[in-house]
């Protein structure tokens, strides 16, 4: 039995005020991966062991370079959600709580905007 | 009423006094598979990183990657982003609300563990230049 009503459920969005925005942003990140994830190993896989001049060529071409760069935007927001959700799960504590997650929003960050950074590098012949 | 034991007390569910089940199994490890890509995704942004520097440091990055330590822990991701990748596909229909019978959820788990392999496999002959 529901206590509140459904108009007091829309306006308050939950105790974290954002409703569904989180959940959806996570579904969103985790559809447009399938493709992403496709498209982003393969050209990875047949790199791996290459020469130099091989792979700058690989990713200096536009799709690839732009498929990568997607790649490195979504997965920076994807990682980020799912290890939050870890850490709120097995990290107690407000102050080792919040370290954590300002630790996780770094990395992830660094990830994502490494990935671009250097992608972009290559790919407008740096 | 006071509560003096706040905070000490035993957290449910009592996850170490089941059996494990098939469907607990696939789901701690899709979280084991994320954790774990964060990892070997590190290593990987490492050497686009080196890449985008120069010829020297690539090859430092490079030779750490096809390394037998590096080749482990990429064949061992491989396995890991095949797992996450068909398993997050079946949140996905879960998430329509399809698929959660304990039947079906239980088929669907072994479809999941068998396709990671087959796409292990698949990437390894890719990776070999077979395919």
């Amino acid at each position: 039995m529901r206590y509140q009503t459904d108009r007091q459920r829309v306006e308050g969005l939950g105790s974290a005020k954002d409703g569904t925005t989180e959940w959806w942003k996570q579904r969103l990140g985790a559809v447009a991966l399938v493709p992403l994830v496709i498209l982003f190993i393969f050209p990875l896989m047949r790199s791996i062991g290459a020469d130099f001049d091989t792979v700058r060529a690989t990713y200096a071409h536009p799709v690839n370079a732009l498929v990568a760069i997607l790649f490195f935007i979504t997965i920076m927001s994807h990682l980020r959600q799912g290890l939050q959700e870890v850490i709120v799960d097995y990290v107690h504590g407000k102050a080792l709580l919040t370290i954590a997650l300002l630790a996780n929003t770094m990395f992830t960050g660094m990830i994502g905007v490494t990935g671009v950074f250097s992608i972009a590098k290559i790919a407008l012949g740096g | 009423m006071a509560d003096v034991n706040r905070g000490n007390r035993p957290l449910s569910p009592h996850l170490s006094v089941y059996r494990p089940l098939w469907t607990m199994v696939l789901s701690i490890t899709h979280r084991i598979t994320g954790v774990g890509m964060a990892l070997s995704l590190t290593m990987i942004t490492w050497w686009f990183l080196a890449l985008a520097v120069n010829e020297t440091y690539f090859d430092v990055a490079n030779a750490v990657m096809t390394s037998v330590v590096g080749g482990f822990i990429l064949i061992v991701s491989l396995w890991g982003l095949s797992f996450h990748f068909c398993n997050g596909i079946r949140h996905l229909f879960w998430d329509t609300g399809t698929g959660l019978e304990l039947e079906t959820a239980y088929k669907s788990g072994l479809a999941v563990m068998a396709g990671s392999v087959v796409l292990t496999v698949i990437g390894v002959l890719v990776v070999r230049g077979v395919i």
